[in-house]
């Protein structure tokens, strides 16, 4: 661990002063390295050895006197054809369902009510300080912590139905129960893309605002045409991340509303309970599959939205100037 | 204390490459973990879900005191369930031997038995005759003993005793329909209690549910599994008679409609506040609804067995047992560790302590333990006429479908019937061996 | 929203001075009210904690003084996280500016396939990664240790904080570190003096991310380290349990989560004064 840690800084010390050009792909992945050793290890082999796993099955049933028999064999893809077929089938697709909704549902809200955030915080002229600090509360309380906290709050007597005057019953099976888990991850989680956008508000030099004034530019003018296109970058960047860890969600709904609830039970929750069955085949089979889904919308989220993100930011920059 | 990073270099590199058990575990033979004597002495490790009694760790000082070369250490696991199960299992795959003696929950010992995680225990000199026999049951898999009843639980019937006298009734109802009817007459004759709710139990979607449900079953006479030949019968009309008094009693009212949330802790809340007139809770509510900081009915409320369709009915056993690991190293100083923990005057301590339900059958007629916690007569009969809860290697799928069923049901997705039969298939296939 | 833009300038009306402090109440809300009943449930006696009552009566610190019950040593777990996720956050960024600096300047081929596969190691379910990782520190003797908490919370924080550092990098002007260049200095002097500077920003809010991330990790705390000196803070409030088995003692989990809440938010006070100090200091703006 130690030596492949202090690489970089030497490599870069020793790189420094060579002309970018020539050895530049290998000076590149010098410093890219530790980051792919460190991914290698707590990713890549786990992925792997998983994906291994879900290959196989443990050979099934008891031996006479009544132990589990031992060894598993070679079936190919048959736990991933067993994800779609018969109750697994009603299962996997409840849970992509419920996976999608959750996901669309929660990160737009949490998009706008995230660039709403940072840019009162960016506005904020006093106390800037407090405000950023208590837009982080949400983000700061461990996730346990907060499922937990919502699950006192909706509870049948609890302060949610007693302010809004009503009983209702949020942490059984049925549609509201997909409204608590909306809301509390909404508040979690809009500190996440108020702070990266927050961040991106920050670098946009204030002299292009005092241009677009002179110009005459409305208020609404300049965020459509100069805030939103200066802080698209991180905006993205924030929500791909939002996108990505929305479509994994767990504890959430494991917490606040329960395990084996058709309305909340999402792909995570389902890979949990198969490994938690000692089936890793098939548990590994639905994190495969869900790591798929995953890449898929990633990868046409960065197409659609992002194909700038990396390359052209600049070129935008320069635009809104 | 130092973790030994693995049993063997040939065992080591099998477990890198077969990664989660995916290939073969050919090196060791099924046989020779059986009828092999519990050998090594030296330090162990207990582990076990949070004991906020205090008293664990004053009894772990004293079995240190007296065993300086064996001393034990405790190991707290996460304070739910699913999760000390999840760290029990995960280290058994790595198979290490930081876990020495495990401290199960009673429907975990099947599962741990059959793959081997957990080893035999020596029957005859672990003194089983003086505890209570449907508790050493719970420990048993394939009729061989592998993990030794430390305490035990079993649902009681609170009921409101103060509205019951002042409603003109004598006696706690042994039957759901008296139940009912007592409500009934209650809440017509006693102003105050006019928006309680009849009764409640454990109905949200977890163990809870499972525990209630499979006694709605067996008060209708019905059997979730056949406890004679292990075989699911749950389709029948005397099951159906039983989950029916739950599922009417919804439809009609007596049961809140709240009452679908309900986790012990909910249930207890409406209990101590005085919402609920009769309430299936275990024993842990006495002390805490005769708390006068939290309690409104302290001195108020009364225990007695639960109800049943015709006559008493019976309550799901609970509790934990404790055992050993096959991984671990010093099982000698483990059986010996066992042997303390269940001997007659450590469960009475911890008897007396915080009331927990003990394994000992005699401690329930010991005036000092009854004279602190009135209800262990009670909770004796209780738990001598309990019913386990099935006794599979999926437990896990077995409970999860019995929720399922029963949630259905109660919830008025499918109707009773259908819940049933549903269940009894997945049972089939589930406990099919 | 609409509140929001536009405020910057000076001579606008009335209801323009008066609306940011609107946002920020409402801000200040919606972040806080939850928190608040938190704080609240903390403060109540753990017998009251089925009260719903806006204030605690009486207010009580037995909660909290039960979360500092010398059997939980809740200090040692906290000192414990800080150590886990204070390592974390530094490897994290120094691994962090380095690749993403190389990915937001330099020019070779294959950069967005790295970009990609950087990414795709955040798209796989953490919860199947704990019994790999389990055996694999088993086997290395890893267990207990920092490093078998602090390697894995590594290996979640990389992928966020390369991304969104070289977004960060590839924003800011190339000609200053050209002209640093220029001016004599090395390409190292021109990165730390020029783009780290202007970078602090995005710097700042990764490190604030990564720290949190790594503070409140759970799984993989929970399942390396089983001796209770190593335990961290939030495995220690997973602990926490009432005193019979079925009791949830909440008040005490919810003064336990303040516990470990606040010192994150004080810690974010601190440093940001440093860093808004740091950014006037350099004269970039």
């Amino acid at each position: 661990m130690a030596t492949t840690l202090r690489k970089p800084p030497a490599a870069v010390r020793a790189g420094s002063g060579k002309p970018a050009a020539d050895g530049s792909r290998r000076f590149a992945l010098l410093l890219l390295s530790p980051t792919f050793l460190v991914l290698a290890l707590v990713v890549g082999y786990p992925v792997l050895a998983g994906f291994r796993e879900s290959l196989y099955a443990k050979a099934e049933g008891l031996t006479p006197d009544g132990f589990v028999k031992e060894g598993s064999e070679f079936v190919g893809l048959e736990n991933y054809t067993a994800l779609f077929s018969g109750d697994r089938g009603d299962a996997f697709l409840n849970a992509f369902w419920n996976t999608t909704f959750f996901t669309i549902a929660t990160v737009v809200l949490e998009t706008v009510i995230g660039i709403g955030l940072a840019l009162i915080m960016h506005q904020a002229l006093r106390g800037r300080a407090v405000i950023r600090a208590g837009v982080l509360v949400p983000w700061a309380v461990p996730t346990a912590m907060s499922g937990l906290l919502w699950r006192w709050i909706f509870q049948p007597d609890g302060i949610a139905n007693a302010i809004l005057g009503r009983q209702i019953l949020w942490t059984a099976d049925g549609f509201q129960s997909k409204v608590a888990v909306i809301i509390a991850e909404v508040w979690k989680t809009s500190p996440f893309i108020g702070l990266l956008v927050l961040a991106g508000l920050q670098v946009i030099p204030r002299e292009v605002y005092e241009a677009a004034s002179v110009d005459g530019a409305s208020a609404l003018q300049k965020f459509w045409r100069i805030t939103l296109p200066l802080v698209k970058p991180a905006l993205i960047v924030a929500v791909l991340f939002r996108l990505m860890d929305s479509l994994r969600m767990f504890d959430l709904p494991y917490v606040l509303i329960g395990g084996h609830k058709e309305s909340v039970e999402t792909l995570s929750m389902l890979a949990w309970n198969e490994a938690g069955n000692l089936r890793y085949g098939v548990g590994t089979a639905y994190a495969t599959v869900l790591f798929l889904y995953i890449a898929v919308i990633a990868y046409v989220f960065v197409k659609v939205l992002g194909a700038d993100v990396i390359g052209t930011a600049r070129e935008n920059r320069k635009a809104g100037k | 204390m130092r973790l030994t990073p693995l049993v063997g270099a040939v065992a080591g590199l099998a477990l890198v490459l077969t990664a989660c058990g995916g290939g073969s575990d050919d090196e060791k033979k099924p046989a020779e973990t059986k009828a092999v004597a519990l050998e090594g002495r030296g330090p162990i490790t207990f582990v076990t879900g949070k004991d906020t009694s205090g008293n664990l760790q004053k009894q772990i000082d004293a079995w240190n005191a007296g065993h300086p070369n064996e001393t034990a250490k405790v190991i707290e696991l996460s304070d739910k369930a699913d999760e000390q199960r999840n760290s029990m299992i995960q280290n058994a795959q790595a198979k290490s031997d930081a876990y020495t003696v495990l401290n199960l929950d009673v429907v975990w010992t099947a599962e741990f038995a059959a793959n081997r995680w957990i080893a035999e225990l020596p029957e005859a000199d672990l003194g089983v005759d003086k505890l209570l026999k449907p508790t050493v049951e719970t420990g048993k898999y394939f009729n061989k003993l592998y993990a030794l009843p430390a305490d035990s639980d079993a649902g009681l019937l609170y009921y409101r005793k103060d509205l019951l006298t002042k409603a003109g009734i004598t006696e706690a109802p042994k039957t759901w329909k008296d139940l009912f009817a007592a409500c009934d007459t209650i809440k017509a004759k006693v102003a105050e209690a006019k928006d309680a709710g009849c009764y409640g139990g454990q109905f949200d979607k977890y163990e809870g549910l499972t525990v209630n449900a499979s006694e709605a079953i067996n008060a209708g006479g019905g059997q979730v599994v056949d406890g004679a030949t292990g075989k699911p019968n749950v389709n029948t009309p005397e099951a159906k008679a039983g989950l029916d008094v739950l599922v009417n009693a919804f439809k009609d009212g007596h049961i809140t409609k709240k009452a679908i949330t309900y986790t012990e802790e909910l249930g207890r809340a409406d209990f101590q506040a005085g919402n609920l007139l009769f309430h299936r809770q275990w024993p842990y509510q006495y002390a805490l609804a005769q708390d006068k900081k939290s309690s409104k009915v302290v001195g108020k409320f009364d225990v007695a067995p639960l109800p049943g369709v015709n006559g008493l009915g019976v309550s799901t056993l609970g509790g934990h047992n404790f055992a050993i690991s096959e991984f671990a190293k010093n099982k000698a100083t483990a059986v010996d560790f066992l042997k303390y923990m269940t001997s007659p005057e450590v469960e009475k301590a911890n008897a007396l302590v915080i009331g927990k339900a003990p394994s000992v059958a005699a401690l329930y007629d010991d005036p000092e333990v009854v004279a602190k916690f009135p209800y262990m007569p009670a909770l004796k009969t209780a738990i001598e006429n309990a019913q386990g809860r099935p006794k599979a290697v999926k437990y896990g799928d077995v409970t999860t479908a019995i929720q399922e069923a029963a949630y259905g049901a109660l919830t008025g997705k499918t109707t009773t019937d259908q819940a049933l039969s549903d269940l009894q298939n997945k049972l089939v296939t589930l406990t099919a061996q | 929203m609409t509140t929001a833009h536009g405020a910057a300038l000076a001579r606008t009306p009335l209801h323009r001075r008066v609306l940011p402090y609107v946002g920020v109440v409402f801000v200040l809300v919606f972040c806080l009210a939850p928190f608040y009943w938190m704080v609240v449930s903390a403060f109540r006696r753990p017998s009251d904690q089925f009260d719903s009552s806006l204030l605690p009566a009486p207010w009580s610190t037995e909660n909290i003084r039960a979360v500092f019950d010398p059997d939980n040593s809740f200090g040692r777990s906290l000192l414990n996280s800080l150590v886990v996720a204070g390592t974390t956050t530094v490897l994290t960024l120094v691994i962090g500016i380095f690749t993403a600096y190389t990915l937001a300047r330099l020019d070779f081929r294959g950069k967005n396939a790295v970009l990609g596969i950087i990414i795709a190691t955040s798209m796989f379910p953490g919860i199947s990664q704990v019994l790999p990782l389990l055996k694999l520190f088993t086997d290395w003797g890893w267990i207990n240790t920092y490093q078998s908490m602090v390697v894995p919370s590594l290996g979640f924080a990389l992928p966020l904080a390369v991304w969104n550092l070289t977004v960060f990098f590839k924003q800011l002007p190339f000609e200053l570190e050209q002209a640093a260049m220029i001016d004599g200095c090395s390409r190292g002097q021109a990165f730390r003096k020029v783009i780290i500077p202007l970078a602090a920003p995005g710097v700042f809010t990764t490190a604030i991310l990564v720290f949190m991330m790594a503070w409140n990790e759970f799984i993989i705390a929970l399942s390396m380290v089983n001796k209770k000196e190593m335990q961290t803070a939030t495995v220690t409030i997973s602990k926490f349990t009432g005193m019979r088995g079925f009791d949830q003692p909440f008040g005490t989990q919810m003064a336990a989560a303040v516990v470990v809440t606040v010192p994150l938010v004080v810690m974010v006070l601190i440093f940001q004064r440093r860093i808004v100090a740091g950014l006037t200091a350099g004269g970039v703006k």
